[in-house]
């Protein structure tokens, strides 16, 4: 939950008008994206209010019960009882199935209205830089997707649908009210009026009540995380008590919060009550006052009792209602403010440029990146890399490495120059082609939970089993595939953590290379994995990349060494190019980054140190 | 007819926690009761002043043609008197209700944090970190959601027996309406729930299973992006909301086929009871103002009657959600400790005689270690990955015990020590560490007394002490979730700055400068040499497969097949291990291939 706060707070600017849509706008554009809201809206409302008459309807047979029967001056007149009492009976029956075909009509609208919202929103997050630029904010679009909706759903079924009913329930008994007495209606009213001016401020309390509530949940939430996330430091350094304590405030904060939102709700609820039976008292006084008069039978003034008692739930649930609404509104508005955030790559689709088969060549013409409000992280990078060749990019931590690689991708666009393969620029290249023919391995191998043969399958979804186990053999990784339990069946679990982090990059190495294509980006793809596997694996890249453009950026060195160019970067710009032997022996970032690597790869005495 | 014995079985277990909640609120639960209980007679009792007034105030004000002062006071004020009564009922019900509910989730969840925090490393490793969290929060609530409406319901019970009673007053032929209208709506709110719960349930896991794919998918992206599978990821996605939405319909028939009906139920009954009431005034059985009230009586308790239908609910909630929650609290299994300490102070004698661990999973990870390291020395734990090396580091600082075997300090088993003594004596920088959402201050010292010049001495010797004064908080800057993020780099030198400003005996990095940049790591394995060095350093045990690490190291220990293989300084295994030189050699030797191979 915080992190959604957060997700609005910090990320509002990039949703553009969304973040500050009023209600309206927001139902507006709601309904737009989800047609099946609107679909049929018309026909579900006029059910709505064909279903709020039978309630109102009783009162009236009251009134006639009393009048023409009980305390009728004339006598009973049993034929016109029992013909309003058949007629209210068949109202309530129509009441209660215009209610049940409306109830019906609502859920399927709402539930197949939202489904469509949250797939779309899905699938565009999908395409916004922020899912792989903003790791952090990952959680918040989650909601966007899960609870936002949710929230959305729920109070179009519940709040939405009492806030529907509600309102034709008080119009139709104000309506009937009218009929009999004008004046006893106002003093129904009037009653009521305190409440309904008193109730935004109300509302207002308890909007405030209950973010602080939400606030401190998800204080609570980080706090409880630390005896399961962080088990091992906790007992590793014996601070169990302190962890304790910082749970257990956190806990009685949010409990006082709680009683502190739930007191204005026992106070809002029980205030309702009481106008209830102050418009009771009025109601049975003014109603014999003005009966007196001759403006009323004594049957009316019961039967506005009856009527009184329709005022009294809507106005209790009222300032819940509109407190539900505005959150409602305020996840819609955030689900909303997803889909009206541009994409930043967007596929050119079927008017795009299909690849050509066969190694690639890239290049690089006077490209500048900068990640949203903030500066330039590459400068002017201006290169070509011929098809077939084995290239290394070295750098420092956050020298622009990943980002060239990434763009190198088209996972986001440069802010100037183009980035081309073959000579067509990405922009132009439609993704199904580009996706097929140029695959990336980031650092951390991110493995689906699943088995290892599905998450191996990401890479080419036809694969046979026998071609998943010809690809773990051409890599040399069959003796590592032995010692799995299930072999192929091996579940890796969440986000693969059945498997070391080093295991996880070797199924992602396999899942790229099944997917066999023409330019091979990886990105200090084997960091996590021993020196021997690592040499054995890179070794049978080379082999098997013959005739294929690959860029390794690299953590260690050696990669660098072996490969036909070098790319060198720092602090965002391209400061070296050449061959390894070259730029040794040159004067520059890459002969000192090499010093310092080989000082530590051999400091002790290697072989041939 | 094994489904409704479940059912009774659930409402039995449920009604089980339910008696449990009470016992452990008892006093506020009454007070909620109590409340209850007025607002219930106190809505019978209205509908008895409407009546009373229809005959008493209304029926001869119209027939004299003048209202008596006195009458309308009197009404004013039983009105106005019931309704301010029933106010503070109601404020009792909702709000102490709601103190109770608050008060047993928050109780529970200190229960069950109590109960991670006491429950053994090994136990945390076999449960998925989502479920334990969920345990503590979700299912907690999901336990005593029932606690809510249940005062209500109780409240509604006496209702209905005062309810019946204030009919039999009125007229015996029109409790007889209520005797049939009363116990039709119990029974129609039992079918409902009892429809209705199995529905709700079945949502509610497929609103995990929508978390879930979202969360796996975006957590992904960068592997869907790169491999183009945005559209089946899409279509996964599409499959499980569809799936959601068909469930939340099919619960949405049920509610829409029931409440109308429970609606509309106490409408018949005030109609029959104008049918009937019409023959009992005129055969001068009952007076009008009966009839008004016992109408009156079904109007104001449609709504209240659904409270039962709210407890059903959520009664199997309740009982899945205890069962989660008991599984903690009752799991055994505590780690014990003893009461010892390593005397003196200087760096301790490490010691593993025979250490087995992992029976129990198919390969034994490590099958009978021995090794010791004197005071002071340094020694890297070589092997490739899965030679058992983090398990290693594990049981040394004894976040686990060995299967078998034993190891200690100074010759004290670890076992011997107490807790305290241990954490002081022994600390562990792993490879990834945990962020506590605090400051750098307290993400360092742990709430230890600890002065600020030995956390920025740390963090110089961790080489995080750069970042942190850039900084715009310094040692204050909030970290965390809600604060700044760090990166892997950044962490590890944190969890090393952690480790070092205790000033252990005994030091184990796990990997512990992976994510480092190189030259970074080059300035810290300095540091910390210059700090080891030193007369009082702290024994060290690494573990790692940069040979700059290992170079750190008075002596190796390689590892293989969750054994010693080999130990002596480094030049010696180099040559006289061929196992061991193909792991550290490997870019040496591949160079050299390289070399051989002319271009």
């Amino acid at each position: 939950m915080s992190a959604s706060t957060a997700f609005v707070g910090r990320g509002a600017s990039r949703f553009g008008d969304s973040a500050t849509a009023t209600a309206r706008q927001v139902f507006k554009r709601g309904f737009a994206l989800s047609p099946a809201l609107r679909d049929g809206l018309g026909f579900t409302l006029l059910l709505g209010a064909v279903s709020t008459m039978g309630s109102a309807f009783v009162p009236v047979v009251i009134q006639r019960t009393i009048d023409g029967g009980l305390l009728a001056p004339g006598g009973v007149d049993r034929a016109s009882v029992w013909r309003y009492t058949i007629l209210a009976a068949v109202i309530v029956v129509l009441t209660a199935a215009a209610a049940y075909w409306m109830r019906l009509r609502l859920y399927r609208a709402s539930e197949s209205g939202l489904a469509e919202l949250r797939v779309k929103a899905f699938r565009h997050v999908h395409d916004l830089p922020m899912l792989t630029q903003d790791t952090e904010r990952r959680g918040a679009l989650v909601s966007r997707v899960t609870s936002d909706v949710d929230q959305v759903s729920l109070f179009l079924q519940s709040y939405g649908l009492m806030l529907l009913i509600s309102i034709g329930q008080v119009g139709v008994a104000s309506v009937i009210m009218a009929l009999y007495s004008w004046q006893l209606t106002i003093v129904v009213w009037l009653c009521f009026v305190p409440l309904l001016v008193s109730l935004r401020a109300f509302q207002r309390r308890m909007t405030t009540a209950y973010g602080t509530v939400r606030r401190t949940v998800a204080d609570m939430l980080s706090v409880i995380a630390e005896p399961v996330v962080g088990a091992s430091v906790v007992r590793a350094h014996a601070v169990e008590a302190r962890t304790q304590a910082r749970i257990d405030e956190a806990i009685s904060t949010n409990l006082r919060a709680n009683i502190a939102a739930q007191r204005l709700v026992a106070v809002t609820f029980a205030s309702a009550g009481i106008a209830g039976g102050l418009a009771n008292a009025a109601v049975v006084v003014g109603g014999v006052w003005l009966g007196v008069a001759g403006h009323l039978s004594i049957g009316t003034v019961v039967a506005f009792a009856f009527l009184v008692s329709l005022f009294v739930g809507p106005v209790q649930m009222a300032t819940q209602v509109l407190t539900e609404a505005q959150n409602a509104i305020a996840s819609w508005r955030r689900v909303i403010g997803v889909l009206d955030t541009p994409a930043d790559v967007v596929d050119p689709g079927i008017s795009g440029v299909a690849l050509p088969h066969g190694a690639l060549a890239a290049s690089f013409e006077h490209v500048d990146f900068a990640y949203p409000g903030g500066g330039l992280v590459l400068h002017d990078i201006d290169l070509s890399i011929p098809p077939g060749s084995r290239v290394a990019v070295v750098g420092e931590t956050g020298s622009g490495k990943t980002t060239f690689a990434k763009l190198l991708c088209r996972l986001m666009d440069p802010v100037h120059g183009r980035v081309c393969l073959d000579g067509t620029d990405l922009r132009d290249v439609r993704f199904n082609s580009l996706r097929e023919r140029v695959v990336m391995v980031p650092q951390e191998g991110f493995l689906f939970d699943a088995s290892l043969a599905d998450n191996l399958r990401y890479g080419r979804a036809a694969a046979r089993s026998e071609e998943l186990l010809e690809a773990l053999g051409d890599l040399g990784l069959a003796d590592w595939f032995v010692t799995l339990p299930l072999g192929l069946e091996t579940p890796v679990g969440q986000r693969g953590e059945s498997l070391s982090a080093g295991e996880r990059q070797l199924v992602s190495l396999v899942r790229a290379y099944l997917a066999d294509p023409d330019l091979l980006v990886l990105d200090e793809a084997t960091s996590a994995v021993d020196p021997q596997t690592e040499v054995r694996l890179s070794a049978a890249l080379e082999r098997l990349l013959v005739g294929r453009t690959s860029v390794t950026i690299a953590h260690r060195l050696s990669t660098a060494e072996a490969a036909e160019v070098v790319l060198v970067f720092d602090a965002g710009r391209l400061v070296q190019r050449g061959h390894h032997r070259e730029l040794v022996a040159a004067n520059g970032v890459y002969a000192r980054l090499h010093t310092s690597w080989v000082a530590q790869s051999h400091l002790g005495g290697g072989s041939d140190g | 007819m094994s489904q409704r014995s479940a059912a009774t079985g659930t409402t039995r277990r449920g009604l089980a926690v339910l008696t449990i909640g009470m016992r452990e609120q008892r006093k506020l639960f009454s007070v909620a009761v109590a409340g209850s209980l007025v607002y219930g007679g106190l809505t019978v009792a209205d509908a008895w002043v409407l009546g009373w007034a229809t005959d008493s105030v209304i029926a001869p004000a119209f027939a004299s043609g003048e209202l008596a002062g006195g009458l309308a006071l009197a009404v004013t004020a039983l009105f106005l008197g019931i309704a301010l009564l029933r106010a503070l009922g109601v404020i009792g019900r909702r709000l102490v209700g709601g103190i109770v509910y608050f008060r047993l989730i928050a109780d529970y969840r200190r229960q069950v944090t109590r109960r991670y925090l006491a429950l053994p490393v090994r136990w945390h490793a076999q449960h998925p970190t989502g479920q334990l969290l969920s345990n503590a929060n979700a299912d907690v609530e999901a336990v005593w959601g029932v606690m809510m409406p249940l005062p209500m319901a109780i409240g509604v019970l006496a209702m209905l027996a005062v309810g019946i009673v204030a009919m039999l007053t009125a007229d015996v032929v029109l409790t007889i309406v209520g005797l049939v209208i009363f116990p039709l709506l119990f029974a129609i709110n039992v079918v409902y729930q009892r429809l209705l719960s199995p529905r709700i349930s079945r949502a509610q896991a497929l609103r995990a299973d929508v978390s879930a794919v979202a969360h796996e998918s975006f957590d992904g992206a960068l592997v869907v992006k790169t491999m183009g599978r945005e559209a089946e990821e899409t279509e996964r996605f599409r499959a499980v909301s569809a799936r959601l939405r068909d469930a939340n319909v099919a619960a949405g028939q049920v509610r829409s086929a029931f409440d109308p009906v429970l609606e509309a139920l106490p409408s018949f009954g005030v109609l029959l009871v104008v049918l009937l009431g019409i023959e009992r005034v005129l055969s001068g059985a009952a007076q009008p103002g009966d009839v008004v009230q016992v109408a009156y009586l079904f109007t104001v308790i449609a709504f209240p009657v659904r409270a039962f239908g709210w407890v059903l609910g959520e009664l199997p909630r309740s009982v899945v959600g205890w069962d989660r929650v008991r599984a903690v609290l009752d799991a055994t299994g505590a780690m014990a400790y003893g009461a010892a300490k390593v005397p003196g102070s200087g760096p301790v004698r490490l010691a593993a005689h025979d250490v087995h661990f992992g029976h129990d999973s198919a390969v034994p990870v490590l099958a009978g270690v021995s090794f010791d390291v004197e005071p002071g020395r340094t020694v890297a734990v070589v092997g490739l990955t899965g030679s058992g090396k983090s398990t290693l580091a594990a049981l040394l600082i004894r976040l686990m015990d060995a299967d078998d075997g034993q190891i200690m300090l100074d010759g004290r088993d670890l076992r011997e020590l107490s807790h305290d003594a241990l954490a002081a004596t022994v600390a562990l920088v792993p490879q990834q560490t945990f962020i506590f959402d605090d400051t750098v201050r307290g993400n360092v010292t742990l709430g230890a007394a600890i002065s600020d010049d030995e956390v920025w001495a740390a963090l110089r010797v961790a080489q995080a002490d750069r970042f942190v004064v850039a900084l715009p908080e310094g040692l204050d800057a909030q970290l965390g979730e809600r604060g700044t993020t760090l990166s892997g780099g950044q962490r590890q030198r944190l969890a090393l700055a952690r480790a070092l400003v205790r000033r252990p005996r005994l030091l184990v990095l796990d990997d512990a400068t992976s994510a480092v940049d190189p030259e970074v790591e080059g300035r810290i394995l300095a540091a910390l040499r210059a700090r080891t060095a030193g007369s009082g350093g702290p024994t060290v045990l690494v573990i790692a497969y940069r040979r700059a690490t290992i170079a750190l190291a008075d002596e190796v220990v390689f590892l293989t097949d969750g054994r010693v293989a080999d130990r002596g300084p480094h030049a010696e295994l180099l040559t006289r291990s061929a196992a061991y030189r193909d792991i550290v050699d490997a870019y040496d030797q591949a160079r050299a291939a390289m070399a051989a191979e002319p271009r």
